[in-house]
């Protein structure tokens, strides 16, 4: 099966990844060939099985619902990381410009 | 012991054990141990590129605390003092942590992951961060933005991948352990094809926490080491249960004992052994079962019928939690963004008419900082969960996953472990596979079942094929790390592969 150049466009928008027209055919080749090794699991009759999720079955793990707040230090050790920040905060592009 | 011999023999290329019992016998210090690994770094790492980062005065610190607390007639634990490598998608707090990506060139840890934690409590001296296949995503290490890592066996040649940097390293002698992680062999095909001891353990086994999240669901933590009692130390200094990753458990050391060898039974799964299969690596592996039932072990024929769909589960499984785990990268909280930088963002109108606003920080930081590999794996991701293709992809990979685990869970039914070669082939020239994805995701036909089915597997040296090793892969039930720590122990002492060094 091949992707078409719109599927890929499709895909690229989802993942979020701006592609050149190059890329573009370079990975609608590479993701179709390997679209088309992973098919092969139509293949395999799976109507009475059940999803695995965790390889080693465990379901639930909770902890108290506690709110902890992270120290000063630790505060500013992420806000070094950030691009922009000001006031304490991180600064983006406006979500609703 | 021969103190003479001691001293005479370079450091660096001790084990853990060897090194602890000089400590302790005071025949050489932490700071000597650390700085013959340095020095050796010094010397050849220019040619293998193990390293991303080197942590020499960091390490030289921590050296001098453990001399001190040796000095003071303080007992030392057998990992204190010890000069170890840990893979750079690992985090180490204050200190680079890249991925081996643009995305995260100079981003410095603000916390240690738990197996980090653990091990600096244990007195660990960490001299640096290995290198990696971008983002633990390859077979090779050569999708590295710092450049591949060269397999000290062959320099024209890869280490294996992703934790080449890491089982390079332990191979070259530039550390005494090191840490890898491991989602689809990671851990064990570097093993194999560096000569050296590689130990995937149990999903559930070791906390992710301060990983870098590739697939969360197959993603473990796991020791490189000389040998199989090293393997052993490691593991159970970082094993256990974590509250930050609510998906360890807690095993009480009793459910597994030790058995006599005489009455442990191996299987073989006969479709591990396919016709075109690298003749050299077959009787490599061969010749190590024969050794297996010399040695008094029963061998058997078993069968995964589902061994031919592995790979196919794990490349719709590993690229949809790619795809999931990696939206955090966004150029807005962390690592390489195009804010930032004076320069207003210059494109076209996108699909929203806008220009230069958030969704081009995204689109734009993401594909400048991310390599090709994880560009494809995330698009690869995004579409098999994407409306219209998430039930004939992801769901049934997800229940063809819960078939892989049953065939290991019938075959441990009627044996205790389970042997298998870990690569099909010896460590292949780089730029060999490079351009097909598909032919570089073959490498990992052996090791990939192990983490859909969550069972542990360990690779151990067990021949060479034109002087590159060649390593056997031992399989066991899940949380039975023991019994396959016992059948690779038995192995290694009656055999000498494991004590060959290359020439570098």
């Amino acid at each position: 099966m091949k992707l078409t150049k719109e599927q890929v466009q499709h895909i690229a928008n989802l993942a979020r990844l701006e592609l050149t027209a190059k890329e573009k055919e370079k990975f609608r080749d590479q993701l179709s060939s390997i679209l088309d090794y992973v098919e092969k699991l139509k293949q395999v009759d799976t109507k009475e099985v059940a999803g695995t999720a965790h390889a080693t079955g465990l379901e639930n793990v909770m902890r108290e619902d506690k709110i902890t707040s992270a120290s000063k230090e630790a505060k500013d050790k992420l806000l070094e990381a950030a691009p922009i920040s000001e006031k304490g905060l991180v600064k983006t592009r406006g979500v609703f410009e | 012991m021969n103190k003479k011999f001691i001293i005479k023999m370079p450091l660096n290329n001790l084990t853990i054990k060897q090194a602890h019992e000089g400590l302790r016998k005071k025949e050489f210090s932490a700071v000597d141990l650390a700085m013959a690994c340095l020095e050796q770094i010094k010397k050849i790492d220019k040619k293998v590129n193990a390293f991303i980062n080197v942590t020499e005065e960091a390490a030289l610190t921590q050296a001098k605390k453990v001399d001190e607390k040796i000095r003071r007639g303080e007992k030392i634990g057998g990992l204190e003092g010890i000069p170890a490598a840990v893979k750079d998608n690992i985090l180490t707090e204050g200190v680079k942590t890249t991925a081996a990506s643009k995305m995260l060139e100079n981003y410095i840890a603000s916390y240690d992951a738990a197996v980090v934690k653990k091990l600096k409590t244990a007195g660990m001296v960490l001299l640096g961060k290995t290198n990696l296949d971008e983002f633990a995503m390859g077979s090779s290490t050569e999708t590295s933005y710092f450049g591949p890592t060269k397999n000290p066996w062959d320099l024209r040649r890869v280490p294996g991948g992703t934790s080449g940097g890491s089982a390079g390293a332990v191979a070259a002698d530039e550390c005494i352990y090191a840490l890898g992680s491991d989602t689809g062999g990671s851990i064990r095909q570097p093993a194999s094809l560096c000569g050296v001891v590689g130990l995937k353990t149990t999903y559930g086994r070791v906390s992710r926490y301060g990983l870098i999240a590739m697939a969360s669901s197959l993603d473990q933590i796991g020791p490189l080491t000389k040998n199989v009692e090293d393997a052993r130390m490691v593991l159970e200094a970082i094993a256990g249960r974590d509250e930050m990753d609510a998906t360890t458990i807690k095993i009480s050391k009793s459910n597994f004992k030790s058995q006599d060898f005489k009455n442990i039974k191996i299987g073989v799964p006969k479709e591990y052994f396919v016709s075109g299969m690298d003749r050299g690596v077959e009787e490599c592996v061969k010749k190590a079962i024969k050794k297996l039932e010399e040695l008094g072990a029963k061998i058997e024929e078993v069968s995964l019928p589902h061994a031919e769909y592995g790979l196919a589960v794990y490349y719709i499984i590993m690229p949809a939690e790619v795809s999931a785990n990696l939206a955090r990268f966004d150029g807005i909280r962390y690592g390489y963004s195009i804010l930032g930088k004076g320069n207003p963002l210059q494109s076209p109108l996108n699909i929203r008419g806008e220009k230069g606003g958030l969704y081009e920080v995204y689109t734009h930081s993401r594909a400048r900082g991310f390599g090709d590999e994880v560009k494809r794996r995330i698009m690869l991701g995004a579409y098999t969960l994407s409306t219209g293709y998430y039930d004939a992809y992801y769901l049934k990979a997800q229940k063809v996953r819960t078939l892989v685990k049953q065939d290991f869970e019938k075959a441990f039914q009627k044996v205790d472990c389970l042997v298998t070669p870990t690569s099909p082939t010896v460590a292949f020239k780089l730029g060999e596979k490079f351009d097909d994805p598909l032919t570089m995701y073959l490498s990992d036909i052996y090791t990939v079942s192990i983490n859909v089915a969550g069972v542990p597997a360990i690779s151990i040296p067990c021949g060479f094929v034109k002087n590159l090793p060649v390593g056997l892969q031992i399989i066991g039930k899940h949380f039975d790390e023991e019994t396959i720590l016992q059948v690779a122990q038995a192995y290694e002492e009656a055999t000498e592969w494991h004590k060959m060094k290359p020439k570098i």
